[in-house]
């Protein structure tokens, strides 16, 4: 079982973004590139604030980068 | 593996490692003698010391030889840091438990004082155990 039911597109969004390395979007939100490997995992929640921040790099809103499934 | 992950496999190594030096130290030099009659408190204050320093020094070199970027913790590593200890401390709860009712039914000092310095080995070694996992496996979310 995952430890989150929240989904993500940040991998999507990444190789839409010229192949955005997961060390780039860490090195941009100054967190670690394991942090972002286990957020698009769903290995881990990350905070509003940083989800607000990865939704921000990739210039688009909150939901098109996460979402959160119906009956989770 | 992220610095954090790093260090707690460090910990968890040094804390085996220190606490099956003192054991060993014990058992040698009990002998063939009674074990409550053996001297304990400078294995525990060197080993538990020598542990300290063996973590420090390991972090460090962990720290160095990691780069700039091998150095960064972020959020993550400390909710995971935070949630680890939490789960070492009940062991120091169990332990100091432990103690106390074993000075209330007068048992040897000896194993009063062993059953504390087991508690704290417990305690950092499920604590760096959680960190290693959370790390490996997930943060849990509620």
């Amino acid at each position: 079982m995952k430890p989150t039911r929240v989904e993500n597109r940040i991998r999507a969004l990444r190789e839409a973004h010229g192949g955005m390395t997961q060390g780039q979007l860490a090195d941009a939100l100054g967190v670690t590139r394991q942090t972002i490997n286990a957020i698009e995992q769903g290995k881990y929640s990350p905070s509003l604030e940083v989800a607000f921040q990865i939704a921000r790099v990739f210039g688009v809103s909150l939901d098109e980068v996460f979402r959160y499934p119906d009956g989770a | 593996m992220s610095l954090d992950a790093r260090v707690a496999v460090w910990q968890f190594i040094t804390a085996i490692g220190t606490y099956a030096a003192y054991l060993w130290l014990l058992f040698d030099r009990a002998g063939d003698g009674p074990l409550v009659d053996t001297a304990y408190g400078d294995l525990v204050a060197w080993t538990v010391g020598g542990g300290l320093v063996v973590t420090i020094i390991g972090s460090i070199a962990i720290a160095i030889a990691g780069g700039r970027s091998g150095r960064l913790t972020d959020m993550r590593d400390k909710q995971i840091a935070r949630l680890a200890d939490a789960v070492g401390a009940s062991f120091v709860t169990i332990g100091g438990m432990a103690a106390l009712i074993l000075a209330i039914v007068e048992v040897d000092h000896f194993w009063i004082g062993n059953v504390i310095y087991l508690a704290f080995v417990t305690s950092g070694l499920l604590s760096s155990l959680a960190r290693i996992v959370m790390h490996r496996f997930g943060v849990p979310s509620w």
